[in-house]
């Protein structure tokens, strides 16, 4: 399979700080793969750097992000997010002040021209739920009917890399069971995703391959087989 | 059936809104033939320089509240189209149908190149950069004696409009309410279009909309500019109101006044502007007529109404008329 994204040896600074030491991760077409590890370890920093959210530019000290073959390190995220990479924020930040079809129309884009764009009727399809309260603002929403309004407004980008950022934090469990089977569904569809989260044995279900980041470093990466076999990372890396 | 129920519902308050909006036309071009049935020919003029400040300030407005963008500097557009106006007038183009296009447009490539530049910064930095392009043009034409100087420039007589006199004080009004009538009217399509809900996602969370793809700086000095050009109309408007292109349109207290009209009106209502100008002006009207120390009464006036009304009047009014129409 040929690698869609290719990240090598990156390093990030904030200012004086370097938080990122080289990292590497590689997601071929099609897969599924997981970054995990501790709060504060480099996470967010490396999807917001991949994202082209922070830092500066300046603030890449080293390393490469190759996406569909190009270079994308340091690029604005617009131009990112146009060259078909969504992210699904920590903390939702859905618009609350735009009703959830407004949330999903709005900003809707089929910019590389796939042949079978997503569509409100898809995303309805895959969370009824929305269908259901598509007049209803933004800032009306359950917890978890935000986090599917957050996906299904990222699906409509038509992304090739869909990045999840603690996508079930602070979900009740039945609402979390759904976001997970949705993002089985996905998978099956054939959606390259890129998951930061917690639960490990369900990122062990969902996901190919995982990488764990431990102070800014890549420490540990493998398959879901090697992670469920051995206990002992799960407990020395993510405490659990 | 629940959301055809929720259609229709939002359907019907449209369709309310819409038949509100056009009441309130009327009501409005009704205005000049009732002040002169009353002997009060003068109020005319007066509430022609209303609508023209309730246009600058609804320009402003859209900037300020669709774009998120806390300009200070809207009077270098506002100015600039009133000394477009003034400037053709002397070289003997006095036709409305180009000088006040060619206001707007100055104002629009005004607004373009220092939106450009401005948008570079966020925050406070926005404020004060657009303040100081405003106050280097208010400098720029103070300086510049050809075009009046301290004195500015004044207007022989009002631009002509095909057959309509504009010499005419209520025809002049009618024209004006026209121009506010079509800037709401095409700030609420766009408000509505694509590009106003990406602009009040942009206004919501610039992060999160770059990072959906969407080339953020382009999109607010696209709004910049809109603001910019109707403000320019606006300008065209008030220097054939006053027949005078003045430096103070260019002053930064200006911006300031007109900063000022937006907050007491609703910063990010359509009508916000429309109804902070009003509200403003209605009352250093009948203040100045009670004492000569009215800028502290409508200090005190406007603190009742900003405690009253901390949304702004717009959005005060829209609740007294809502809870008027469920009851």
């Amino acid at each position: 399979m040929n690698a869609l994204l290719e990240i090598r040896g990156l390093a990030v600074a904030y200012g004086a700080s370097q938080v990122l030491f080289g990292i590497d991760l590689t997601l071929a077409e099609g897969e599924v793969a997981t970054l995990l590890g501790r709060n504060g370890m480099g996470k967010s920093t490396t999807l917001r750097t991949l994202c082209g959210l922070s830092p500066a530019p300046a603030g890449i000290l080293a390393g490469s992000i190759r996406f569909a073959g190009e270079e994308i390190a340091g690029r604005a995220p617009d131009r990112i997010g146009r060259g078909g990479i969504a992210l699904v924020p920590e903390g939702r930040q859905i618009f609350p002040n735009l009703s959830v079809r407004e949330n999903l129309v709005a900003f809707a884009a089929n910019r590389r021209g796939v042949a079978s764009p997503w569509t409100l009727e898809r995303v309805f399809e895959l969370f009824p739920r929305l269908a259901e309260r598509q007049q209803n603002m933004g800032n009306q929403l359950s917890g978890g009917e935000q986090q599917m309004l957050a996906i299904g407004r990222a699906l409509m980008t038509n992304p090739r890399l869909l990045i999840l950022d603690e996508a079930t934090e602070g979900l009740a469990p039945l609402v979390r069971e759904e976001i997970w089977q949705c993002l089985a569904r996905l998978r099956a569809a054939g959606q390259t995703t890129l998951v930061v989260d917690k639960y490990v044995e369900r990122l062990i279900a969902l996901a190919d391959r995982h990488t764990i980041v431990e102070r800014g470093r890549v420490v540990w990466p493998g398959s879901s087989a090697e992670l469920d076999a051995d206990h002992g990372i799960w407990h020395r890396y993510l405490g659990v | 059936m629940a959301g055809e129920g929720m259609k229709s519902a939002l359907y019907r308050q449209s369709a309310r809104r819409r038949g509100l909006a056009f009441a309130a036309l009327l009501a409005l071009a009704a205005l000049p033939p009732l002040l002169q049935a009353l002997g009060q020919d003068f109020y005319v003029s007066v509430a022609a320089r209303m609508l023209i400040f309730a246009l600058a300030a609804t320009s402003l407005n859209f900037i300020v509240g669709f774009g998120g963008l806390v300009a200070f500097g809207h009077a270098a557009f506002f100015g600039a189209g009133a000394y477009a106006v003034a400037i053709l007038a002397e070289r003997g183009v006095t036709s409305a149908f180009v000088a006040w296009p060619a206001a707007a447009a100055l104002a629009g490539g005004l607004a373009l190149l220092i939106g450009a530049i401005s948008l570079r910064t966020r925050g406070v930095y926005f404020i004060m950069i657009t303040l100081a392009f405003a106050q280097m043009i208010y400098y720029l034409f103070i300086s510049l004696k050809a075009w009046g100087g301290d004195d500015g420039l004044p207007l022989m007589a009002r631009s002509t409009f095909g057959p309509f006199d504009l010499g005419n004080d209520a025809t002049f009004y009618w024209v004006a309410l026209a121009c506010l009538a079509a800037a709401l009217f095409l700030l609420d399509r766009i408000a509505h279009a694509r590009f106003g809900r990406v602009l009040q996602g942009i206004r919501e969370n610039e992060s999160r909309m770059a990072a959906l793809g969407y080339p953020v700086a382009a999109y607010q000095l696209a709004c910049f500019v809109i603001g910019g050009t109707l403000a320019g109309l606006a300008g065209a408007l008030i220097a054939n109101h006053s027949l005078l292109a003045s430096p103070n349109l260019l002053h930064w207290t200006q911006s300031g006044t007109l900063l000022v009209m937006v907050i007491v009106g609703g910063v990010g209502t359509l009508y916000g502007g429309f109804a902070g100008a009003l509200t403003l002006l209605l009352l250093e009207e009948l203040l100045t007529g009670v004492t000569v120390h009215w800028h502290a009464a409508l200090g005190l006036l406007l603190l009742v109404v900003v405690f009253r009304a901390p949304r702004g009047v717009a959005a005060w009014l829209h609740g007294l008329f809502s809870r008027g129409g469920t009851k």
